[in-house]
Order: structure tokens, then sequence, then C-alpha cells
């Protein structure tokens, strides 16, 4: 495969070798779509596609082993600003952009538009604000920044706990999505796909750290892309004869408004109507939260340490930016398409004329009608059956489609051959997997170069180091596959918090330390501690303390947005049920939780107390400390031009 | 132009694109979603325009601006003697 061709000067073939690449990755889809038509059953299909996917990821690992502690961390510092954007998207894109994203959107609507702005526009952050400066001072991750430009270990401890508590439920989440994506579309078991997911993260970051994860990410993206855009591209050519579905769906948005107003849903409940899920506050709160958490995730952050130059560092942002691009401004088609296929062909139809998908993603859980799974006709038609007064058409409210079904299904909603649906699992197996790499990475680098490097044995030689990093990498790669196989249900819901608590506890910190010489250490120590406490106290109490949240914090119910009705009425439940405002920990399902707080904020956007919490902090301890030494803003100045020498130059490489 | 004036007129410059793409961003993230409810009584190819801007409009804007940014910005480098050796 194309993957041998890496040898010597490899950096200066990286077109050709990528390009041979993706001919050698779509040559082999066609290979499995001749073996469909010769009749191979379809998990041998799922499992070719799996085992030739990680195995090429793997040889990409093995070959981009290293022993150079420069290569390990930082990949050497020469990788061109395009591929650094292929790299960095496929890092940004997890399972939740490829798999949840269009389900969301579906779901949603307008609404859930909040998450295509939030994940985009961050990038103009990145780009303005922190990346090329980070890039300047040399650093191989953020705790160095803050440890340097903030006098030593209390702020580097600091950026430590934030980057753990934001980087270790996501890693876990993207062992779940493996989990998910393989039981779902592979038919492998949950526990046996999150240890495949496990090995083939181990394969590619172990041997080569940043240097094998950054190349394994270009392929991983190459290969996510295609399989985001063959199914979708495919439905609109079929229904409009125009393969650009993210023009067609306009006319997609059209129909549906029209199949909306001949079902009775109300103009409210409008696909395109915003402002129905969220209230305007929460929607901006959380475009804010996500915006600015993108521009301090630390995994993100440090694939701009890998280009050649400060103003490659930039212009990789532009490409990042636009290789996201690609995928999001396709996901709100996907649901359009899907929306418009249930309102023709499912809503309002006979139980026993339901298109043959609906029973394929029925038996595993993802659509519910009449409240059972649509395992087959007589289930639903029995189900249906005890709902008194059903006609037998099936009525908008007796169906239920969960998220994730939406990018699944599509495939077979556009009758495509199974090939494409396994494609879409290598699709979302690369997406899971390039940012599970990025993560553990961003964990181990801050365990191995942080903790044991910086803080407990500084003087340790070169390859003690590698193997320490490695160590932790594996133990850090285990413990977290290990949460995973415990299908912990609210993983998902705790990586939206991953950006909230990055947006409060390193945003300011990173932005005073580059933009403002007069943010002092102890300002800015206590400016993390404060915005980042706030945040995850806001989160834990609301979510799992909320009978806490009102009894001792006064906290109050959050509102409906179309009504503005409270959601639960305190004083009556206090009334009736004293006991639901127990002081200990609630399940999900509980009424309070995620149901009160203050301002009417959900807990989603919690980075919205903790982010100005942590500027004003800074600022005002700033006032009452002695300003940063003139060497010290003079280093700040370097960090601000291109030009020189970085700040900080490791020593051993 | 003497040195220690090179790098505060840079600087100045730099602060002064800065604010200007930020001043971008938040149209774009925030300003122009406030009146999606009317936007969306225009419509454009059979999309909302309130919708459209949420889901492509912004995104085209944001991808644009980075490009502009970065050329900008080395722009300002350069003419400061501030920039990289190519």
């Amino acid at each position: 495969m194309a993957t041998e061709a890496k040898g010597g000067d490899f950096t200066s073939n990286l077109g050709r070798v990528y390009a041979v690449y993706t001919g050698g990755f779509l040559a082999f889809v066609i290979f499995i779509a001749i073996l469909e038509r010769v009749g191979v059953p379809n998990h041998i299909l799922g499992y070719l596609f799996v085992a030739f996917t990680i195995g090429v990821y793997a040889a990409i690992g093995i070959l981009s082993r290293t022993m150079q502690v420069d290569e390990y961390y930082v990949a050497g510092r020469k990788v061109p600003s395009f591929y650094n954007g292929m790299a960095t998207a496929a890092d940004w894109m997890s399972a939740a952009s490829f798999i949840g994203m269009a389900g969301t959107l579906y779901l949603l609507g307008y609404d859930g538009l909040a998450f295509i702005l939030g994940w985009s526009g961050g990038y103009v952050l990145v780009a303005t604000l922190i990346a090329p400066y980070l890039r300047k001072f040399g650093c191989y991750t953020v705790p160095d920044f803050l440890a340097f430009r903030f006098g030593g270990n209390a702020a580097r401890i600091a950026g430590i706990a934030v980057l753990m508590a934001c980087s270790f439920t996501y890693v876990v989440a993207q062992l779940v999505g493996t989990g998910l994506i393989g039981a779902r579309l592979l038919g492998m078991s949950f526990e046996l796909a999150v240890f495949v997911g496990l090995v083939g993260i181990l394969v590619c970051s172990m041997l080569g750290g940043m240097r094998a994860v950054t190349w394994t990410q270009v392929a991983q993206y190459i290969v996510l892309i295609i399989a985001y855009l063959v199914p979708v591209v495919i439905l609109s050519a079929q229904k409009y004869g125009i393969p650009i579905p993210q023009l067609t769906y306009g006319t997609v948005l059209s129909e549906i408004q029209i199949k909306e107003a001949a079902l009775g849903v109300a103009a409210a409940a409008s696909h395109t109507t915003p402002f129905v899920r969220y209230d305007p506050l929460n929607f901006f709160a959380l475009v804010l939260c996500l915006m600015v958490g993108t521009a301090s995730l630390p995994h993100v952050l440090m694939r701009y340490f890998t280009t050649p130059s400060v103003r490659e560092a930039r212009q990789s942002v532009a490409w990042t930016l636009l290789f996201i691009f690609i995928l999001y401004f396709t996901a709100p088609a996907y649901a359009a398409f899907a929306k418009l296929e249930v309102f023709e062909n499912v809503i309002g139809k006979p139980l026993a004329q339901l298109p043959s998908w609906i029973y394929s993603y029925g038996k595993i859980g993802l659509i519910q009608i009449c409240g059972v799974n649509a395992v087959d006709v007589a289930s639903i038609t029995a189900a249906c059956g005890r709902i008194a007064g059903h006609t037998g058409i099936l009525g908008l409210s007796n169906f239920a489609i969960q998220a994730d079904a939406i990018v699944i299904a599509t495939p077979e909603i556009a009758g495509l051959p199974y090939v494409v649906s396994g494609l879409v699992a290598a699709g979302g197996l690369a997406a899971a997997l390039s940012t599970a790499d990025g993560l553990l990475l961003a964990i181990a680098n801050a365990l191995s170069h942080d903790v044991y490097s910086r803080m407990i044995n500084k003087n340790a030689p070169v390859a003690r180091k590698l193997v320490i990093a490695r160590v932790l990498l594996i133990i850090v790669a285990i413990l977290a596959a290990w949460v995973a196989s415990g299908r912990p249900a609210d993983i998902v819901a705790m990586v939206a918090w991953a950006f909230s608590l990055a947006a409060a506890g390193l945003f300011p910190a990173l932005v005073m330390g580059i933009w403002s010489k007069k943010t002092t250490s102890a300002a800015a120590v206590a400016g993390i501690w404060a915005g980042f406490l706030t945040t995850l106290v806001y989160l834990v109490v609301t979510r799992y303390f909320p009978g806490f949240g009102v009894n001792v914090m006064g906290m109050y119910s959050n509102v409906n947005p179309v009504t503005g009705a409270a959601l639960v009425d305190i004083a009556k439940l206090k009334a009736e049920q004293p006991q639901i405002f127990q002081q200990t920990m609630v399940a999900i399902n509980h009424p309070l939780a995620s149901r009160v707080g203050y301002f009417n904020i959900a807990n989603i956007s919690a980075g919205l107390f903790g982010m100005p919490i942590g500027f004003l902090t800074m600022i005002i301890v700033s006032k009452f400390t002695t300003a940063p030494s003139t060497e010290m803003q003079s280093f700040i100045d370097d960090i601000r031009r291109p030009r020189g020498a970085p700040v900080m130059i490791e020593k051993a490489g | 132009m003497s040195e220690p004036n090179k790098v505060q007129a840079h600087w100045a410059e730099t602060q002064r694109l800065t604010y200007i793409m930020i001043g971008i961003w938040a149209f774009f993230s925030f300003f122009i979603h406030m009146f999606a409810t009317s936007l969306n009584g225009i419509k454009v190819l059979g999309f909302p325009l309130g919708f459209y801007m949420a889901a492509q409009g912004s995104l085209i804007v944001f991808v644009a601006q980075l490009f502009w940014f970065s050329k900008a910005q080395d722009n300002v480098d350069r003419k400061y003697g501030m920039a990289e050796d190519d």
C-alpha cells in the first residue's frame, strides 16, 4: 500500500504519498463492492473494512516510530500547514461530529445549529488570539506555556488539572463511540469493539508519538470525509440529479415545510424556526462556550506546535477550518434529507407499508414506534393497537428515532448496497480513533512531560523520558477503555462539558498571558482555579445534586424556551414530594436533574459563569500584586513577533 | 524607524488587525443570528435565510476570514521586518 512509500524524504513527497493512499483506499472500496456482488456476507465485509483501515493506521504508526524527543512531542516541527490542517480536522472531528451531529440537527432543527456555529467559529479565536503565539513560544504542551509565563509549578498544576478534567471524559466518549459503531454497524459485541478501538489507538500513537499521530490523522481524515460525503451525495443525485447535497437541501427544506403544514406541525415547532429548544440566551451562551472552549482545548492547540513556522501555524488554522467546514456544512443536509424521507414515506403510512430500513434500525434499538423498538410489523401493530383510537396509520407522535440513526441509516434509505454502510462504519471509526489519538497524547504528554520531566525528575535522560511517556500512554489508554466498557450513560453530555471547563479554566489565562503584560503569576493561578471551579461546581450541582442546589445554593427552576413557564414547580414539589430534594447524588432521569440553576442558564453553557469570573479575578489580583519583571515583559514581546528564535528552547533533542 | 518604535508599531498594527477580526467574528457568530426569525422570511434557493446563515453563511465567512487574516498578518509582519525568513 501507499504507506510503503514512507522513506527518507517523506515530507517532500507528501502529495504523492497521500494521492496514492487515497487511490488505494478507493480501489479497496471497489474491491469490497465486488466481493459483495459475488455474495460474500455483510459481516465479513464489515470486518474487512475495520481490519484494512486499522492495518493501514498501524503501518503508518510503526513506520513513524521515533526515539527523538522533538519528534515524539511535536513531530519535529516540520508538518506543512496544509497537512497539519487535515490532521487537526481529524483530531477535532470526533464520533459525535461524524455520527451524532446530523442527528442532533434532525431532532433540534435550527437550534442544533448552535453546535455547527460553535464548533467552527472557535477557530477564528484560535488563529487570532492564541495558536501563532504559542507556536512562537516553542513549548511542547499547553501547561508548559502557563508554567513559563506564570512563574512555575503552581500554574503548571492548575493547567494540568483543567486539561485532565476536559480531556479524560472526552477520550472515554471516543471509545464508547467505537463500541457503538462496532456494535451497530458491524455486529461486533460492544466490549470487543472497544478493545479493537484501544488497539487501534495504541498502534498509532505509542511508537511514534505526535509524529505517528500526525500522519495517521491525515490518513483518517481522508477516510472519514469520503465516507461522510458519499451517501448523501448519491442521495442528492438520485433525488434532484445534482450531486451537491449542500445546495439541493434548500429544496428539501421547502418540501419539509409543506409536509409540516400538511401534518399539522405548529409553525413554532418547524424544522427551521429558531429558538424553540433553546431560548436566545441559552443558544448564544452555548455558541460562545463551544467557541471559546475550542480555542482552549489542549489537544487542538498542541497540533499547531508542529508547524515549521508561525506563518504556517496561522495558515494551518485556516486549512483546518476549511477541512472541518466540508463536513459541517454537509451535516444539515443529512438531517434534512432524512426528515423528508420520514415525512414522505413513514409518517401517515399504514403500519404494514413502512419502508424496510425502519426495521433494520428498530432491531438495534434506534427507532421506536408506539413506544416499542420497531422489530417487525407484528410487534408495532400490536403496540399501536394498545393505543386507544389508533387507526393503523402511523402518526407523528408514534414515531421516535435516535440521533445516532440518521447518518447510519442514510445509505439504506438511499437504497445503496452494504459496501456504503461499511464505508460509513470505517469513517465513523476513523473519526473516533483520530480524536482519541490526539486526546490520549495530550493527557499522556501532560503526565510525562509536565509532571515527570519538569517536576519529578528534571535531569532524566532522553531515553528514560520516552519510555515513561509510552508507559503512561498505555496506562491512560487502558484506564479509558475500562471506563468506556462500563457504558457510562452520561458520557456524551459530559463531552459538551469539556468545552465549558476549558473555556473557563484555560482561555482567560492563555489570552491574558499573551495579550496583557500586566497579568501576574498569582493572578493567573487564582483566575484559573476561580473560573474552573465555578464552572465545575455549577455543572456538578445542577446535574448531580439539584436538591443541594435548591436548598443550600438558592437555585431555582429553568424555564421553557417557548412558553416561559418554569420547568419544575419547586414550591409545589417541595410540598408534595419533599423526598426528591434529597441532597445526595441523583440519576439522569431525576425530575430536578439539569432543570435548576441561576438566570435560566442550562448546565451545558456553565462556562458563561466561569469565563468572566476567571478574567475578573486575573484583572483584580494583578492590581494588588507586583507586576511581571521587565525580563518577563521582554519575553512577551518576543512571543508577539514571529521573527527570531523560539522563547523556550528544549534542551536535549 | 528605530528598533523599539518598530516593535511598538508592529504590535499596534497587529492589535488593530486582531480587533477587526474579532469584530467580524462577533458579527457573524452572534449579531446576525439575533435576527434569524425575520431573516427566515427571505427564501434563497429554498433556504430560509436565517437558517442558511447559521448552517452555511457564517461558516463560509469564517473560512474566508482566516485565509485573509493569515495573509494580512503576514503582510504586517513583513512591513516591520518581523516576519520569519521564507
